[in-house]
């Protein structure tokens, strides 16, 4: 077990020391072993006396694997009883890009553990949010110790060359908070930025298809009205929300499979490559592509969205 | 070019004054003038010529024929009067302008240039500049003046909050407070600068040609509510619009753009200053924190 993680890591290095085509090199940081989480004596103690690491976006390693990883994993397993198939490149930063749906970011939580937990490092998958996350009270706050960040180029690229393997969601909002009758159909993919990034940063885009998710909140309508007032990009109506209140919160137990696909390379694309609108639709359409195959593949292997 | 006579502002300051005192042990200077509008508290060393008071500033830069300037004095906001801060660095930079023995400018800014916001990226570099606010507004005097003396090698440095043994920023005694108001649901982080390495970076700013931008700020990040604790305070969360409020309540300022800083948070990349400047600041955020620490430890138990 041991020899397992020792091989990836000269990679790592050698990935990160390349000398990118864009702005100046960085050196590698160093590595981080995997851990296992402290016990929850130390980590109180840790809390109280504020001793405890913090990267420069507010990523809080200690808490996340002890506070916040255990209960989403639990759901992971046991509600939404996810299978994971496909790889995730180790040794470099790498682009994971996900299909959004299900009106609260789950598909977001459960990716995000099925990184840490199939990744040969043993990586947390650093998000990339809307603004609104940030504005947010307690959301934003949590969102940032969590090892999440604004989805702005400059992040992205940061993480990116420092190794971090990082999620994004193209479709955004429109994808979230798309109805029930357009499951597991791509929205637009934005303007194509995850492609500049991962060209500019040289990692590879790793295409993310997530099936189960579409149909844990079946969203059949959308109080616009009520949604404005609160300032929020939609307010959903689904089958028991609002009308049983929190309870219709509880999200339905689909079974949920979470694909990762072949790695797209950028590392071998030219030093400009990053402003080449042409080349950068190309890269974007083609991972869009990749995705919605896959998840026309899988929703039609499903014999049931619960088993 | 190596300066020979060097004039200070804002001596009586803490940054101004130390960094007068270390360039009087540089070899190739001959003569360091101290400008300040009112007198330090600490003594200067003899070779500090001191002007206080409505002096004409080109005539000063004329007759004592400086060639190197070192605007040490704006101060982080939350400071003394705005409008006296903005009209003394315009009559400098105008003065500077004229005096064409003047080779050289090094312009203390600071990281508040780029503000802080839900929006911001997570680290800055020195590409990024908010839109607004004073710092910004000084900094734009200072390309102005690039623009028209572009013989002028200029260096502005952007420092990072400074926090360090002897520090009386807005910012320290803030976190000097028994119950520290912070903003409910939100964690800044935050980053220091510790006094000796600002004092350092200026002082290799006036004595090489550096020109350009440089972010300085100490390595790594804490976060406010880690920063708390680590004093043995007790944070008191309130509304993010009430934080100045229960501030001032406790008695202590807080500008606008530093309760800005204490709910989004900002850290800046000091990548620049380590590769282009050759500066490697030896306290990190971390160590300088301690370092503030230590000393008002000291000073309630003795």
């Amino acid at each position: 077990m041991a020899e397992a993680q020792v091989i990836p890591l000269p990679r790592r290095e050698t990935a990160t020391r390349r000398v990118s085509p864009t702005g100046p090199s960085r050196p590698p940081t160093p590595l981080r072993p995997r851990r296992r989480p402290p016990g929850l004596r130390t980590f109180l103690r840790h809390r109280l006396t504020g001793d405890y690491p913090v990267d420069e976006f507010g990523f809080d390693p200690e808490l996340t694997d002890t506070l916040l990883l255990p209960p989403l994993r639990a759901v992971y397993e046991n509600w939404f009883r996810v299978t994971v198939t496909g790889t995730l490149p180790a040794g470099t930063g790498a682009l994971v890009v996900a299909n959004h749906s299900g009106t609260l970011p789950w598909d977001a939580l459960m990716t995000a553990i099925a990184v840490h937990d199939h990744h040969p490092e043993g990586r947390h998958l650093r998000m990339l949010g809307a603004d609104l996350v940030f504005r947010l009270p307690v959301v934003g706050n949590l969102a940032r110790k969590s090892g999440q960040t604004l989805a702005c180029g400059a992040d992205a690229v940061r993480l990116l060359r420092a190794g971090e393997t990082v999620g994004v969601w193209p479709e955004g909002f429109k994808g979230i908070g798309k109805s029930f009758h357009d499951r597991y159909r791509l929205q637009r993919f934005g303007r194509g930025g995850f492609a500049t990034t991962a060209l500019r940063a040289g990692v590879p885009i790793v295409p993310c298809s997530i099936v189960g998710a579409e149909e844990i909140y079946p969203k059949i309508g959308d109080l616009k009205p009520l949604a404005t007032l609160l300032g929020l990009p939609y307010f959903p109506v689904t089958p028991l929300f609002p009308l049983l209140g929190p309870l219709g919160a509880i999200p339905l137990p689909t079974k949920w499979h979470i694909h990762f696909g072949e790695p797209v390379r950028t590392d071998l694309a030219p030093p400009d490559a990053a402003d080449d609108q042409a080349l950068v639709m190309d890269v974007a359409g083609g991972v869009r592509d990749t995705i919605q195959e896959t998840l026309d593949h899988l929703v039609a292997g499903r014999t049931s969205i619960f088993r | 070019m190596a300066p020979e006579v060097v004039l200070v502002t804002g001596v009586a300051g803490q940054l101004g004054g130390r960094l007068a005192a270390t360039l009087t042990a540089e070899p190739g200077i001959t003569r360091i003038i101290g400008v300040d509008t009112r007198r330090p508290r600490a003594a200067l060393p003899d070779r500090v010529e001191l002007v206080t008071g409505g002096t004409d500033l080109h005539d000063l830069l004329r007759t004592e024929d400086v060639d190197t300037v070192v605007h040490a004095a704006p101060r982080p906001a939350g400071h003394g009067d705005r409008d006296r801060d903005l009209v003394a660095t315009m009559r400098l930079l105008a003065a500077c302008q004229r005096a064409e023995n003047v080779r050289k400018l090094v312009f203390r800014s600071t990281a508040e240039v780029y503000g802080a916001s839900p929006t911001s990226p997570a680290v800055f570099t020195e590409t990024d500049r908010s839109a607004r606010g004073r710092a910004v507004e000084l900094e734009g005097y200072v390309d102005g003046l690039a623009r028209r003396r572009p013989d002028l090698t200029v260096t502005t440095v952007r420092l990072a909050e400074l926090l360090g043994a002897g520090v009386h920023t807005a910012f320290a005694n803030y976190l000097r407070l028994p119950v520290v108001p912070t903003a409910l649901g939100f964690d800044a982080r935050v980053q220091v600068l510790h006094p000796a390495d600002a004092v350092a970076v200026l002082r290799r700013a006036t004595t090489h040609d550096l020109p350009g931008v440089f972010n300085a700020g100490g390595d790594g990040v804490l976060l406010l509510s880690q920063a708390i604790r680590r004093a043995g305070r007790v944070a008191l969360p309130v509304p993010r619009a009430a934080v100045p409020a229960a501030a001032r309540l406790a008695r202590a300022e807080l500008s606008p753009g530093l309760s800005r800083l204490l709910s989004y948070g900002r850290v800046i990349d000091t990548t620049r200053l380590k590769t282009a400047f050759g500066y490697t600041p030896g306290w990190s955020t971390a160590a300088a924190f301690d370092d503030y620490l230590h000393e008002r430890t000291g000073i309630t138990s003795g």
